[in-house]
């Protein structure tokens, strides 16, 4: 809770400092606001989870987990945002404190145990992030995905909110553990309201998420949306809605998996094939990046249907190879969008001879995302697989397996066009800010290692 | 109070239930074929409502003050939303010179 609390002050504290003029400070504060609700974190790590503040939020290891990763997220991405926000606007200390808001409203999702907190958090998450994705205010491409982005939440909010009220209905309460005493206590007679309740708010979380039938926004309000914010809403945003759908689905609404799964199951074909098959056809990065995390997001789908005490794992290891990944990649391309203006794949011609470091930090996070081995990618879809494996997903585990294989496919075009595909024109170095080299760093570290010592992360939750 | 929640219990609650999915459903179809942004919003603000006005019924009828409760964080929410979403859209009324979905289709796989 601490942590929460923290960030929501620093985020005013950000917004005061923009006020003062005190540009300088504006990253020094928010990322050491952002260590300390670290530390804060993981204080709590183990510390015996009961619900506080009347049943409002619970700090389990599960959701100090999901935070975690969150904040960490976060902070790279601040890292990498340096010169990124000035350079577009000239009202940064509002990214910062948007961010933080944001953030905030993650943090809430990862630990919801009321319903009540599960919609205030994830309208906090959205309602910053609608104005982030519009903040180039000029700029038509964003002007439409904030205007889209806006709609599809809002739309999508009324579907969870009619879930939420109908699960009410059907049982009396909201708090979590009541919602699944509910059903334990009456197997046999659940109310028919329970069943639209459910089924209102996997749609409501599906928009969230971005899973096909339900993707149609994604990729214009990722493509259309600044890139440091994009990297944003795909890994923190993703990660964090997928904290909050699994705690539902496989904790409070387990006892019906058989009225639930048969539509999942379809959902993740559906969002498994669309996300890959138009990710083919892009010659863009960033909207090839859009279409891969709808992939993805069919791929931590996976560990809703089977339940265990191994889907929290592998759907936490999954984001966290997922995030790194992305963040990486992120990096890479608005350092190749600043010296070329343009992020198709063609911009990426040669880059390895430009600047080998960051040709080679693409290369495995390209890897990563295709789940090749001794990446952490690799071991995400690996305990993924193995989960829905001893469900005897069969038939699913074979599409996954044939999506797997797509992927690669057009992961790696990237890394040819990198190392085989001579430059354009004769160009000086590529230069990388010193923010950009630390975040490269880490995440080619953090990629690699969990590929290769995965034990740790596993026995983590 | 009491008068009212008495008053609210004289209809059958399955009267609630089905006025309440009629409001969300023609919300619902609002959103997916009105073309004007402003009416889309009131649409979307209509779905909320509906979700309102039955989330107070199935608090009358259990006797139970929560669901009331979670009311005002709609409402609180749904105001915090639409100042956003206006924002949002005087922004690309000032690009554009139009409120239309249509005029905003340059993104297309």
């Amino acid at each position: 809770m601490g942590a929460i609390i923290l960030l929501s002050l620093l985020g005013i504290l950000v917004l005061y400092l923009g006020l003062y003029n005190a540009k300088s400070l504006l990253l020094p504060v928010s990322i050491a606001g952002l260590v300390g609700a670290l530390v804060f974190e993981v204080l709590a790590w183990n510390s015996g989870a009961a619900p506080i503040y009347h049943g409002m939020v619970l700090f389990d290891n599960f959701a100090l987990a999901f935070s975690i990763l969150c904040i960490v997220v976060t902070a790279l991405v601040l890292l990498l945002s340096q010169e990124y926000f000035s350079a577009i606007s000239k009202n940064v200390a509002e990214y910062y404190c948007l961010m933080l808001f944001s953030l905030t409203g993650a943090l809430m999702v990862c630990a919801y145990h009321n319903f009540a907190m599960l919609f205030v958090g994830i309208e906090i998450m959205s309602v910053a992030l609608y104005i982030l994705v519009g903040i180039r205010k000029t700029d038509f491409a964003s002007n439409e995905a904030a205007l889209k982005y806006f709609l599809m939440g809002a739309f999508s909010t009324g579907f969870l909110l009619f879930g939420i009220t109908l699960l009410y209905g059907a049982t009396g309460t909201f708090d979590i553990t009541g919602v699944k005493n509910y059903l334990v206590a009456n197997p046999t007679a659940i109310s028919p309201l329970f069943y639209g309740g459910i089924l209102l708010m996997m749609v409501g979380l599906l928009f969230k998420v971005g899973a096909a039938p339900f993707h149609f926004w994604t990729p214009d309000v990722y493509d259309g949306a600044p890139i440091l914010i994009t990297t944003y809403m795909s890994t923190v945003v993703k990660v964090a809605s997928f904290a909050g759908f699994i705690k539902l689905f496989s904790y409070v609404f387990s006892p019906l998996h058989d009225f639930w799964t048969p539509v999942l199951l379809v959902i993740i074909v559906i969002t498994l094939f669309v996300g890959n098959i138009t990710a083919l056809m892009q010659t863009s990065f960033k909207r090839m990046l859009a279409y891969s995390s709808i992939s993805h997001a069919g791929y931590m789908l996976f560990a809703i249907i089977a339940l265990g005490a191994n889907a929290n794992t592998s759907i936490f290891t999954y984001g966290v190879a997922y995030s790194l990944a992305s963040v990486a990649a992120f990096a890479g391309l608005i350092l190749v969008k600043r010296s070329h203006g343009s992020d198709q794949f063609v911009a990426f011609d040669g880059l390895a001879k430009k600047n080998p470091l960051l040709a080679l930090v693409i290369t495995v996070a390209m890897l990563s995302l295709a789940g090749i081995p001794l990446t952490a990618g690799f071991i995400g879809k690996f305990m993924l697989f193995r989960t829905a494996m001893a469900d005897y997903h069969i038939i699913l585990l074979v599409l996954a397996v044939v999506n797997a294989a797509i992927g690669v496919y057009y992961y790696l075009r990237v890394v040819v066009h990198m190392y085989f595909y001579p430059m354009a024109e004769q160009e000086e170095k590529l230069a990388v800010p010193m923010g950009f080299q630390v975040v490269l760093l880490i995440t080619l570290f953090l990629t690699v290692m969990i590929g290769v010592y995965p034990n740790y992360i596993a026995s983590l939750l | 109070m009491d008068s009212i929640i008495q008053n609210i219990q004289g209809i059958p609650l399955n009267h609630y239930l089905i006025f309440c999915s009629v409001i969300f459903a023609i919300g619902v179809i609002g959103v997916l074929i009105r073309r004007n942004v402003i009416i889309i919003m009131m649409s979307i603000e209509l779905m909320l409502n509906s979700v309102n006005l039955l989330l107070a019924a199935f608090s009358a009828y259990r006797g139970d003050a929560s669901g009331q409760v979670f009311v005002f964080f709609v409402m609180a929410l749904a105001a915090a939303e639409v100042a956003v979403g206006l924002a949002i859209v005087i922004m690309v009324y000032r690009n554009t010179k139009s409120v239309d979905i249509e005029s905003l289709s340059k993104l297309r796989w």
